[in-house]
């Protein structure tokens, strides 16, 4: 009964302040909309009583967003992003996709014959969680790690337009190096 | 959970536990206010928290033009009621609020909202030096928080659990602090860190105006203030269970233990603050990635290696 009112009550914040994102006029609100909607997506997860995962959505995404407010304010050109705008752009495509694709989606989830539930809940839900995950499929996380990280380190080489030449010279000898923003360690 | 040895206490406990944690803050007010006062060479100090609470109270309430006044409450509410959600899985000796299998990814899910919460109080104000004191805030948060999620796994990788409880547990022989050394000090520089103290108030410096505090008055700027202190003492309570043993120790009840443990590093914080400069975002950003990141991942793999070969 409880578990029941929860979920209404956080299915209906979500999808609210999944919808304020749009509505509101102001980019601090729509970055905090969305990370109220994925907080409370988070807690449903933790009704699921997946602790680790609820805990670790709420986590990622608040700090996803925190870090997507310095980036909304900064990249918007002219500085609109501290008056009020409009968070809409593109409205029909925009409103087709996304009406398409919820429809698709929650008539799947109400469709589908849901599978009945195998076997019962491990005793450290946390620690099953981990050897399902890591268990048998260490290598391709091991793998997956560092290719990752290769990956956003060529993307940000890439991107730079300064390379190690523009900072430690052409012989790449210069210390300290010329950076445009000083400070740090031995600088 | 019973494995771990802790008792669940009652509902109503949950009240002691948040005049407890007050009570603590008040105790960091005080003693920085009686430092503050020896450095100036005068005498006093002793009912700061007290003063400086009524004058707040009685100020009027500042308001700025087209504020966002939704998302300021927003930030400083947030920032006084953090705090009590760690002290629910802080273990005084055996007994505990609550102890999930997850309460430090709990701990780490508290101490990241403060990276909105400050963001928030600056933005709210529509001020430019707050705004500008949010910005500083997440520039040192993207240079504390990853060297201090890995001060948090050290403790859960030697007692192979994230549950509180079994980390205290495992401390029944050593604690940890004696083989992670890094990771607590790493540990407490995150602490400052989300608690906006000492070396990480730039974001409240002089030189921006009081940054984030520089429209806040009133009850806003008391809840706020607060919340800091909180904070601080929560981060300093939470490194009992994690590094110092929880609440074991002779003679004393357990729950006096994590008392005594818990003062003793919140008095070491405040007293550093006079002691350390502030460190500018962008100099710490370095400092955080080049020097601490690696000293705690090498102190991960340190205990890692010793926990394999151990067990």
């Amino acid at each position: 009964m409880l578990t029941g009112v929860a979920f209404w009550v956080l299915a209906v914040v979500a999808v609210a302040a999944g919808v304020a994102v749009f509505v509101v006029d102001s980019m601090a609100r729509a970055t905090y909309a969305l990370a109220l909607s994925f907080i409370a997506v988070g807690v449903q997860i933790l009704l699921l009583e997946q602790g680790y995962l609820g805990l670790i959505t709420i986590l990622m995404m608040v700090m996803e967003m925190a870090v997507m407010a310095i980036y909304m304010v900064m990249f918007m050109g002219m500085n609109p992003a501290l008056m009020p705008m409009d968070m809409t752009h593109g409205k029909k495509t925009a409103i087709g996709a996304s009406v398409g694709a919820f429809v698709l989606l929650a008539s799947g989830a109400l469709l589908i014959p849901w599978p009945q539930r195998r076997g019962a809940v491990p005793e450290d839900l946390t620690r099953a969680l981990g050897l399902e995950i890591m268990g048998e499929k260490m290598l391709v996380m091991a793998v997956l790690g560092p290719v990752m990280v290769a990956t956003i380190v060529a993307g940000v080489v890439l991107a730079a337009h300064r390379s190690r030449y523009d900072r430690f010279g052409d012989d790449l000898r210069r210390r300290p190096a010329d950076d445009p923003q000083p400070g740090g360690v031995g600088r | 959970m019973p494995e771990s040895g802790m008792v669940i206490a009652a509902v109503g406990w949950a009240g002691v536990a948040g005049i407890l944690l007050c009570a603590l803050a008040y105790v960091a007010v005080t003693l920085d206010a009686v430092l503050s006062a020896r450095q100036l060479g005068v005498r006093g100090g002793w009912t700061a928290p007290l003063s400086r609470a009524a004058r707040l109270l009685r100020q009027r309430q500042r308001t700025t033009v087209a504020a966002d006044t939704l998302l300021w409450r927003v930030g400083g509410a947030g920032m006084f009621i953090g705090a009590f959600l760690i002290v629910a899985v802080i273990p005084m000796g055996r007994w505990v609020l609550a102890d999930p299998d997850v309460g430090i990814v709990w701990f780490n899910v508290v101490d990241v909202m403060v990276w909105a919460l400050v963001w928030l109080t600056g933005w709210g104000a529509n001020s430019t030096h707050s705004l500008v004191g949010g910005y500083r805030f997440l520039a040192h948060g993207l240079a504390y928080e990853l060297p201090l999620m890995f001060a948090l796994v050290a403790p859960a990788i030697a007692a192979g659990s994230l549950g509180v409880g079994d980390v205290v547990a495992a401390q029944d022989g050593l604690w940890f602090v004696v083989w992670m050394p890094v990771a607590f000090l790493v540990y407490l520089v995150g602490v400052t860190g989300f608690s906006v103290w000492g070396p990480f108030a730039p974001a409240l410096a002089a030189d921006i105006a009081g940054g984030v505090l520089a429209e806040l008055s009133a009850v806003d700027r008391l809840v706020f203030q607060a919340g800091r202190y909180l904070f601080l003492v929560a981060g300093a309570a939470f490194s009992v269970p994690l590094f110092l043993g929880g609440g074991s120790g002779p003679v004393l009840p357990g729950w006096a233990w994590v008392l005594v443990k818990t003062v003793a590093v919140l008095a070491v914080l405040v007293w550093l603050r006079r002691k350390v400069p502030l460190v500018r975002p962008d100099r710490f950003m370095e400092i955080g990635w080049m020097v601490l990141l690696p000293a705690v991942v090498v102190q991960d793999l340190l205990v890692s290696l010793i926990v394999v070969s151990g067990g």
